[in-house]
This record gives C-alpha cells, sequence and structure tokens, in this order.
C-alpha cells in the first residue's frame, strides 16, 4: 500500500493510495480509466503526468520515475486535460507551435507536423482560428493536437468527451481510436462514461474511492459478473412458477429469479449456450412466451456487483469534483498510483 | 541556453495576445504622459518643501517606480485567465523550465515597463527634468528590477489565489501602504517622525531613495546602494517565490 500526502486547499489530508496492484499497460493498448466523480481519477493521472507531486511512494512512467525524472517523463507524454490547452484569445495555430518548441523542437518542424496533425484531425483550415469562435469538438480535438505535437508514445486524456454533443463525442472517439491504430500510441484515458470506457478501451480499470477494483478486458469483466439477464415475457401469468422453475435450473449462482408482472427475469452465465436448452424446455412444457430478450451485462453492472453502489449513485454522493476551482477545500481525493513491471519498452506505465 | 530559448518562446506568445489587444498597447503609452502632465503641475509647487531645486528631477524617478510598481502588480490577472482555460497546466506538462515559464512572462511586463520609462523620460526631459545619464540608467534598472519583483509576486499570487475576486482586494490592501510608505509620490521627510520610522521597514521606500538618489547623480550617497540591495533582493525572492508556484500549482 502506498500513502501519499496531498494538499487540498488550505487542508493537508492523508489520502491513501491503491492497495498492491500491478497496472501493466502494453504498448498500443488504450485503457480506460472508469470511476465516479471523485474516484481519484483525476489526481491519479495529474501524478503520472508530474503536475502533482506524490509527497511519498513512486510511480515509474515510460520507464522514468516521475518524480526523480520528472523531466523524461514529460517527454515522453501527451496530455490533454479536462479543462483544455489552448487559450480561447490566440491563433490556434500559434499555440500548436508555441507549446512544441516548449518541447525544444524546431520551429519549421513544428509548423509541419502541426498542419498535419490539422488535416489528421478533422481541423483544416482552422489554423488561424481562435479557439473561443471553435465549437466544442474542434476545440477538443485542438487539445488534442497539442497533445500529440511532439510525437509521445503515450497520452493520457482526461474525461475527453464531457460536456462535448453526441456527434462530437462519436467523432473523438473515432480520433482516439486513431491514434492507437494508424499512430500506435499508447493512450490511457480516464471517463466517467460507461459507454464511453466499453467503446474505446481494450482494458478497463475500474477506480473507487482511490482503489483500483477490477482491471480487465470489458468482455471479460462482464462475463465475470453473474451473467447475462434472460427476460421472459409470458403469455399466461398462471404459467410463472413453471417458468420459474426452468430459468433457475440455470441460474448458478445465489442471485436467484425475479419476477414483475408477465416478466421472469435471471441472471444466466453464458446465455448465449444454454438459452437453446432453456427455448426447447419451455416449448415441450408449452409455456407461450410474448417475448425473449438476452442483455450483455453493462459495465454499470459490473461497477454494481463489485462496490455494491451503480455508479450513478456513485455520482450523486457527495464526492469532491477534482479540480475545483480556486481553492475551495474539497474533500479527501483518494490517490492511487500503479505499480509494476513495464511490459512495452517505450509506451510502458507501471 | 535552454532557459533563455523556453522563457522567449513564453514571452513571444505573451506579447503576441498583448499586442492584438489594442487598449494594452494605448493605455500603456497614455500613462506616463497623464501621470506626468497631471501630477506634475500640481505637485511643482510643493517642491521647495522637500527641499529638491528642480522639481521634475524629484518627481520623474517617484513616477517611475510608481509605474513600474502598479502595473506589475496587476499582470497576474492576465495569468489567472490563462490558468482557468488550462495554458499553464499544458504548459506544465513541457519539460520547459519552471522559471522560465515564468521569466517569459515578466519580459512582457520589463518591456512594457521600458518603453514606459522611456516616455516618461522623454517628457521629463521636455519639462526641465536634469539628471546624469549614469543615474538615468541606473534608475531605470532598479526600476526594472522592482517592476520585475512584484510582476513575480503577482504572478504567484495569481497562481495561489486563482480567483480575480480574492486578488484584487488583497492586491488594494498590498498597494495602500506601499503607496503611503514608499514615499513614492510625497517624500517621508515631510511626515511625522513615525510614519517616517514605519517607512524604514517597507523595502519598497529604499529603492525609491535609490532611484531619486541615481537620477540626481548622488552616487556616493548609501540611498544608491541600499536601493540596489534591496531591488536586488526583493527581485530573487519574488522570482523564487513565482517559481515555485508554477512548479507546485495544484488545481
Amino acid at each position: 500500500m502506498q500513502t501519499f500526502h496531498s494538499r487540498q486547499g488550505r487542508t493537508r489530508t492523508e489520502v491513501r493510495a491503491v492497495d498492491g496492484v500491478d497496472l501493466d499497460v502494453a504498448e498500443g493498448e488504450v485503457v480506460g480509466f472508469l470511476g465516479p466523480n471523485g474516484a481519484g481519477k483525476t489526481t491519479t493521472l495529474r501524478m503520472l503526468t508530474t503536475l502533482l507531486r506524490p509527497t511519498a511512494g513512486s510511480a515509474t512512467v515510460a520507464g522514468y520515475d516521475v518524480v526523480t525524472r520528472s523531466e523524461d517523463v514529460r517527454r515522453s507524454i501527451g496530455y490533454v486535460s479536462q479543462t483544455g490547452a489552448a487559450f480561447s484569445g490566440a491563433r490556434a495555430g500559434d499555440e500548436v507551435v508555441d507549446h512544441g518548441m516548449l518541447y525544444g523542437l524546431p520551429r519549421r518542424a513544428v509548423e509541419e507536423r502541426g498542419k498535419e496533425l490539422f488535416e489528421r484531425m478533422d481541423l483544416s483550415g482552422l489554423w488561424t482560428r481562435m479557439p473561443r469562435s471553435m465549437s466544442g469538438g474542434q476545440k477538443r480535438r485542438l487539445d488534442v493536437v497539442m497533445g500529440l505535437i511532439h510525437e509521445p508514445r503515450l497520452m493520457f486524456l482526461d474525461e475527453p468527451t464531457t460536456g462535448l454533443d453526441p456527434q462530437a463525442r462519436a467523432n473523438l472517439w473515432d480520433h482516439i481510436r486513431d491514434l492507437r491504430d494508424r499512430l500506435g500510441v499508447t493512450v490511457l484515458l480516464t471517463t466517467h462514461y460507461l459507454d464511453e470506457a466499453d467503446a474505446l478501451s481494450d482494458r478497463i480499470v475500474i477506480i473507487d474511492h482511490g482503489r483500483i477494483v477490477a482491471s480487465d478486458t470489458a468482455d471479460h469483466l462482464k462475463d465475470r459478473v453473474a451473467g447475462d439477464l434472460v427476460d421472459l415475457e409470458l403469455v399466461d401469468r398462471s404459467r410463472i412458477p413453471d417458468a420459474v422453475q426452468a430459468l433457475d435450473r440455470l441460474v448458478t449462482d445465489r442471485s436467484g429469479v425475479d419476477v414483475t408482472d408477465h416478466h421472469v427475469r435471471a441472471r444466466v452465465p453464458q446465455a448465449g449456450r444454454s438459452i437453446q436448452g432453456l427455448i426447447r424446455h419451455l416449448d415441450t412444457a408449452g409455456i407461450e412466451l410474448r417475448t425473449i430478450e438476452v442483455h450483455r451485462p453493462t459495465l454499470d453492472d459490473v461497477f454494481l456487483s463489485l462496490t455494491g453502489r451503480s455508479l450513478r449513485d456513485a455520482e450523486t454522493a457527495p464526492a469532491g469534483t477534482p479540480g475545483s476551482p480556486d481553492g475551495v477545500p474539497a474533500p479527501p481525493v483518494p490517490a492511487g498510483t500503479p505499480t509494476g513491471t513495464p511490459t512495452a519498452t517505450e509506451g510502458a506505465l507501471r | 541556453m535552454r532557459f533563455f530559448r523556453d522563457s522567449v518562446i513564453v514571452f513571444r506568445r505573451q506579447l503576441r495576445m498583448n499586442l492584438r489587444n489594442p487598449a494594452w498597447v494605448i493605455i500603456g503609452m497614455l500613462q506616463p504622459v497623464l501621470y506626468l502632465l497631471l501630477f506634475g503641475p500640481l505637485l511643482e509647487p510643493l517642491i521647495d518643501q522637500f527641499g529638491a531645486q528642480n522639481a521634475y528631477t524629484f518627481f520623474v524617478p517617484g513616477m517611475l517606480v510608481q509605474l513600474g510598481v502598479f502595473g506589475a502588480f496587476f499582470a497576474g490577472f492576465s495569468l489567472i485567465g490563462e490558468w482557468r482555460e488550462g495554458v499553464i497546466e499544458a504548459e506544465r506538462v513541457t519539460p520547459a523550465s519552471r522559471t522560465a515559464l515564468l521569466v517569459g512572462r515578466l519580459y512582457r511586463d520589463l518591456l512594457q515597463l521600458l518603453v514606459q520609462a522611456g516616455i516618461l523620460i522623454g517628457l521629463g526631459y521636455l519639462l526641465g527634468m536634469e539628471a546624469s545619464g549614469v543615474g538615468l540608467l541606473l534608475g531605470v534598472a532598479l526600476t526594472l528590477l522592482l517592476g520585475g519583483a512584484c510582476a513575480a509576486a503577482s504572478n504567484a499570487l495569481a497562481l495561489t489565489t486563482k480567483s480575480e475576486d480574492v486578488m484584487a482586494p488583497v492586491i488594494n490592501m498590498v498597494m495602500m501602504p506601499v503607496l503611503l510608505l514608499s514615499g513614492i509620490l510625497l517624500p517621508m521627510t515631510i511626515g511625522p517622525a513615525w510614519l517616517e520610522r514605519a517607512s524604514d521597514f517597507m523595502p519598497i521606500r529604499h529603492v525609491v531613495d535609490g532611484v531619486r538618489a541615481s537620477f540626481a547623480g548622488d552616487f556616493a550617497s548609501s540611498g544608491v546602494t541600499w536601493g540596489v540591495v534591496w531591488s536586488l533582493v526583493l527581485f530573487t525572492l519574488a522570482v523564487w517565490w513565482g517559481t515555485s508556484t508554477f512548479r507546485r500549482e495544484n488545481a
């Protein structure tokens, strides 16, 4: 276990970090950091990106220690924060060039790379536009361009699609996938949207109260939950006891069968395999069905089974929003940092 | 070398944004003119009481320091806007030197102050100021150090408070005693003894005395020495403070 002292506002709070978690990120992997607001996602990210100095404990990013080799870490990573990176009243291109030059790159190289990234990110023609007169999606993509300007192998995206309309979100998702597929960039992104983690991540790390509660692919995580939800709607209510009996045979844990009105529901592991037998059984027993539905578990189910709360409940609980403005003392935000051994050479994060 | 390059990048960016704002340019140029043309005639009749011979040789250094201190105190406000939009954080994830992030911004404030000093001194000459060339350069140098210190402190305060609403009253509160006790416009020698004692503890007062003494060509006096010492001390402390807030800024 690692402990960090973190200063929030004026109060100095001791926050407990992640307990014995190994997190290896392979090169070219997209890892989603999922958790409710205040779970410690942003704090963790800020420590991994050297913005927040852990007063105890250690973390290694891209092969460098975040405290002792912070400059090397900064050179190797790109970071897109929640707030953005470009000043609203400056020209987009100027901001990109200045940002790139702060990495010690020559002006011409940065300009070339910047314009190329503008093309790639659907920002062509916006080089001299001010972010103030850009749409939310364009601004976000500009932030990503700034994070990519020095060709980092590892990108940190902090809630990249928060505040975007659905279309802009879907568009940004495509671009994030593109980072991995075409540029081979390793991506670690935080999100509190289930669908986002599901859609983008090769692997999902669920964090709650500063602890990593799970780390696996979306499919494996879903399999770990009691199983798929099978929902039978009966025509004749009097046959419900028979249907319950039939379904109960497929349930492997103690979650049981749930009955409401004409519906009989239960969690069945790998329902795809057993559903055929179930239908055959119901058919021979003469139980007529109006509808049958099979739902893969959602990440919300995963979160519920791991923490006992749904993600939405966790959000509404009084949680400190990381990055609350002007030193208003926020409730202690637990912070975590993953440790382990790097598996990939460059994009490795341990 | 690396530090210089980084700070120039930051400076160029700041200057580009400020030059795009015509109000910044016009007000900056107008300020010294207004000071001199409005305050000058008011203070001229009082000059005999201060024991100085030439009114403008006496007032111009004071106005110079006031211009430097006041302009610089407000430098931090633009930083809050940048912080809010994530610019500071974006700069902090680059390997650029933290001191360069601060100093690049100070260059802009110092350039503004230098241009203003040029206008003020030029006008002062036109109105009859007599000052030694070397003393003038030394006086401007001291003012730049002091202005740089105030701008650095203002930036540090901005990143500490992160709110214009907190920063404005703090600056107002600081500025009142500074204006009074440093004898920027009226020398402390005309006040009661206890007030003059109090002003001995105001470092900026020694810088004002130093600038005044060097304009008057009075290099042998202890005023110049103390002015140099204090402006260097203030500058060093403020840059150190400012750098540490850039390094440790916590959001």
